[in-house]
């Protein structure tokens, strides 16, 4: 069964949180290899959580 | 003794804007930063020579912080509709693709980039960004937070879900727009 781009956003935003299954892992790479949207999807939110990474320990450290 | 009361009041404007960017509620944020010098001021036995001075003062911040957000998760009203359904057609394809963010990464050295995050961060609802910041600024686990806060794991993963849909929409406009 294919995944949908809607439910693709909510899996890789749970893949942020929790470990994906098996399976969900498997039907997201399936995805994501076909769909250049969900891609560009994934990689912003990777580049979000590096930017709130940065914005966390962005003040100086005494 | 002085010495000491003095640079721990020096931490307040630190303390404060890291208690605002979680709390969005600049008078919860006083209050967390107020109880968390008091308290730093009442324990200096506790500090020691241990850890840097405000390394230890968020993390007392950070209690008052959970404290004050469970506080308000109780008082607040349940989140609506998901708003994010209308980026979809019916069987769930984009109805306008997300195209890729140019050099996000040369972003990542630009103050005024994290201006425009905290711009964006402080216009979510006041729930969902005081999960996502648990998540994100402060680094916790869902589990964590799932039992802070009192709601689901599934509930959680919910408001994470539309911090960073929301995030990215108002990224896209706000800083990768122009």
């Amino acid at each position: 069964m294919m995944l949908s781009c809607r439910e693709v956003t909510r899996i890789v935003s749970q893949g942020l949180d929790r470990k994906l299954s098996f399976s969900e892992r498997v039907r997201l790479r399936v995805h994501l290899g076909i769909c250049d949207g969900c891609t560009n999807f994934r990689d912003q939110m990777a580049f979000l959580r590096a930017a709130m990474a940065k914005l966390a320990d962005e003040s100086p450290k005494p | 003794m002085n010495d000491f009361r003095s640079r721990v009041e020096g931490e307040r404007p630190y303390l404060l804007r890291y208690a605002s960017l979680q709390l969005r509620d600049t008078q919860a944020a006083e209050d967390a930063v107020q109880e968390t010098l008091l308290a730093a001021l009442a324990g200096e036995a506790g500090f020691g020579q241990r850890a840097s001075l405000r390394t230890w003062l968020t993390g007392i911040l950070k209690h008052k912080i959970i404290d004050a957000v469970r506080k308000a998760s109780r008082e607040a009203p349940a989140a609506g509709a998901d708003e994010f359904e209308a980026l979809f057609d019916e069987r769930g394809h984009w109805i306008e693709m997300p195209a890729a963010w140019s050099d996000p990464d040369a972003s990542l050295d630009q103050k005024r980039f994290f201006a425009a995050l905290e711009l964006c961060l402080s216009r979510l609802p006041a729930k969902t960004a005081q999960t996502f910041m648990m998540r994100e600024h402060m680094g916790l686990e869902t589990d964590e937070i799932c039992k802070e806060l009192a709601i689901t794991a599934t509930h959680c993963w919910v408001l994470l879900y539309r911090a960073r849909m929301a995030l990215r929409e108002c990224l896209t406009k706000e800083w990768f727009g122009k």
